[in-house]
């Protein structure tokens, strides 16, 4: 880390920077002392875990690489204290000239929810609580209403008269959680992903708010993971372990997509229902689908522009 | 379906040289279980892309005796080895059809005959309706004789599923053929028990402690 600011003082216990102080204070003045109060409610539980280095921690965009480098050994060492597990942390960068596109079949889904699990497993997700970002809902056929669907089913699929929805980050184009961010932790890559800043994150949850899709995940809790079975395999903005108190959300497995594998989802499919790839590649099976198929997105009155499609055959 | 004979054409290519053909379409290349082998091993072709493995049989099924050689391992006899020495039964369509042998085989799969695919001049390959002659190794151009939108979704990538790399230009893929999923007496993808729920912690929050 650079020794440019040991002179800043800090008001509130992960606000590290002058501009995302002034940041929280105008979101504070236009939405309410009350609301500003339960907003940083999380973050004033977490105050004894948060390290100086944490408080430096610049916007992690405007890192330097060799600043990113402290910080993922800083983050690696820390994983090693805290689960005992030796992991490494990286951040594949953008591929120039790739913007993903996600499909799935629905007439083909149905239901059984290894991606969810997959997902599970690839993300180091806390296991007590199953976390996944992955939900699936169970539709009546005939609607694509999501207040229909049951997300809590539990007997063999596919059941009769039912067809599968699932539902994760769709990594819009025009991303509402990304504008209502206070203090700029979350962004859009060159390649469309929606990314989090988990140490940047100060836990306000306006963005899972913003979110018409549900797809976003706070961290009540610190992840637990058994030391052995922790995805050592991990990225910076992707599936390292969040802190307590920080928000997140499916990146595309993009410590994996970046570097030209599928999503860990993709793979677990046992039905063969998803389709990725690049969408400036006209020759991409993704290409292919948006060509062939009769894709549509959900909530598309929105204006959100979904990059994941569904379509039935 | 009237590019029917060339979505099959289309299926045998990818057997042989995966990725490329794929996408652009059909080349002359000509299909063989043998080359099998050389598209799973070579590493990237002349265009820098890397090969997409399909799960192929490598040739006919073989039926088990419940007999151990003196290494323990099952003994096993080709189709030819009793088909070669009756005659063929054009009409049978189920196991209950079948009455000294494979009578435990279910089959649901349309009102087809057992005839539709196997070969009654070779038990050791399938056929065609015309009654081309079609290896094992090539069962996906069998059921895009039939099923020509799914086998056109699977050669396009968007039918099946597949592992490995999206960018072949990486690294490789492998996929799965027709016959892993649909058993092809009775194709009906199966039930499934769901092993993993999320809990949605959105929805129901735990109460930090
Ligand atoms: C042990 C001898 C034996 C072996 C080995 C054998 N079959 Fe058969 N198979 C039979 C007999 C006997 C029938 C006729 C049963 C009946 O009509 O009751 C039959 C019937 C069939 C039929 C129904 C159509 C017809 O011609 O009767 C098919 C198809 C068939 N076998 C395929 C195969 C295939 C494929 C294999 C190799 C995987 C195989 N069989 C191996 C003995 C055998
Ligand atoms: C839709 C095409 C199709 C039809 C119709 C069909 N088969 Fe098959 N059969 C296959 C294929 C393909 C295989 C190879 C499966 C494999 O390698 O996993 C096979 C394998 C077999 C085998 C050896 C493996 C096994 O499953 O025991 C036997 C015996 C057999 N068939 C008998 C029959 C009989 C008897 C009938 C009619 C009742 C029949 N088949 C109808 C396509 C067909
Ligand atoms: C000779 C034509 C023919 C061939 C060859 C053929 N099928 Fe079929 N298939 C049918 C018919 C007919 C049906 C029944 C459609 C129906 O019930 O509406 C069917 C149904 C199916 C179904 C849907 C089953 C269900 O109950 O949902 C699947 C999956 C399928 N076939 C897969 C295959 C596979 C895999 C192969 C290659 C091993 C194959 N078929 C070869 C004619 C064929
Ligand atoms: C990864 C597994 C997988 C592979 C590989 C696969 N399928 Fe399917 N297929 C499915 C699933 C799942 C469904 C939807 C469930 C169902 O209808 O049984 C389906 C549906 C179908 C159907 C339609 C059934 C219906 O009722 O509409 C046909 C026909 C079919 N597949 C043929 C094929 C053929 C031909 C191939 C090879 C080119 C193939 N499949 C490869 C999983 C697979």
């Amino acid at each position: 880390m650079s020794s440019e600011k040991p002179h800043r003082t800090f008001s509130l216990p992960v606000l590290g920077d002058v501009s995302r102080r002034t940041a929280m204070k105008a979101v504070g003045a236009t939405i309410g002392v009350a609301a500003f109060g339960r907003a940083i409610l999380p973050l004033a539980e977490l105050k004894d875990r948060v390290t100086l280095q944490e408080f430096l921690q610049k916007h992690y965009k405007e890192l330097t690489p060799q600043e990113k480098a402290t910080i993922f050994e800083r983050l690696e060492s820390e994983t090693k204290a805290q689960y005992g597990a030796a992991v490494s942390i990286r951040d594949p960068p953008p591929i120039p000239g790739v913007r993903f596109g996600y499909a799935i079949n629905l007439s083909v889904c149905n239901g059984n929810g290894r991606c969810a699990e997959a997902c599970h497993r690839e993300n180091n997700h806390d296991r007590a609580t199953s976390q996944s970002y992955i939900r699936i809902f169970e539709m009546p056929r005939g609607t694509m209403d999501l207040e229909k669907g049951r997300s809590t089913y539990d007997h063999v699929v596919p059941a009769p008269d039912s067809f599968y929805l699932p539902v994760q980050c769709f990594q819009c184009e025009n991303p509402p959680c990304v504008s209502v961010c206070p203090v700029e932790a979350t962004w859009q890559e060159p390649d469309g992903i929606v990314v989090v800043d988990y140490n940047w994150c100060i836990g306000c949850r306006y963005c899972q708010a913003a979110c018409p899709y549900h797809a976003r995940r706070f961290n009540w809790q610190q992840p637990e993971v058994p030391a052995d079975e922790i995805n050592p395999d991990q990225g910076y903005l992707s599936n390292r372990i969040r802190p307590q108190g920080a928000m997140e959300k499916c990146h595309f497995c993009l410590h994996r997509t970046r570097e030209g594998r599928l999503p860990a989802c993709l793979e677990a499919c046992p039905t063969g229902a998803r389709i990725f790839g690049n969408l400036l590649d006209p020759e991409s099976e993704i290409r292919w689908v948006l060509a062939n198929k009769r894709v549509f997105v959900l909530k598309e009155e929105l204006g959100t522009r979904p990059t994941l499609f569904y379509f039935f055959d | 379906m009237p590019r029917r004979l060339n979505t099959s054409g289309c299926l045998l290519l990818i057997a042989v040289s995966a990725a490329p053909g794929v996408i652009g379409g059909c080349s002359e290349q000509r299909p063989g279980a043998g080359d099998r082998a050389v598209a799973a091993s070579h590493q990237g072709d002349e265009t820098g892309r890397f090969p997409v493995h399909l799960n192929l049989p490598v040739g006919p099924p073989r039926v088990e005796t419940g007999q151990r050689d003196h290494l323990d391992r099952p003994v096993t006899v080709s189709c030819v080895a009793c088909h070669s020495l009756q005659a063929p039964d054009r009409v049978a369509r189920s196991g209950d059809d079948l009455q000294q042998f494979h009578q435990d085989l279910q089959f649901v799969h349309g009102n087809l005959a057992c005839l539709s695919c196997h070969n009654p001049l070779n038990y050791s390959a399938l056929r065609l309706a015309d009654g081309t002659e079609v290896e094992y190794a090539s069962v996906m151009t069998l059921c895009g004789q039939c099923h020509p939108r799914q086998s056109n979704d699977y050669v396009h990538g968007a039918h099946g599923g597949m592992t490995g790399y999206w960018d072949l230009t990486r690294g490789p893929r492998s996929r799965r053929i027709c016959i892993d999923c649909h058993d092809p007496h009775a194709p009906a993808f199966p039930h499934m028990i769901p092993t993993f729920k999320s809990r949605d912690r959105f929805l129901s929050p735990q109460s930090p402690h």
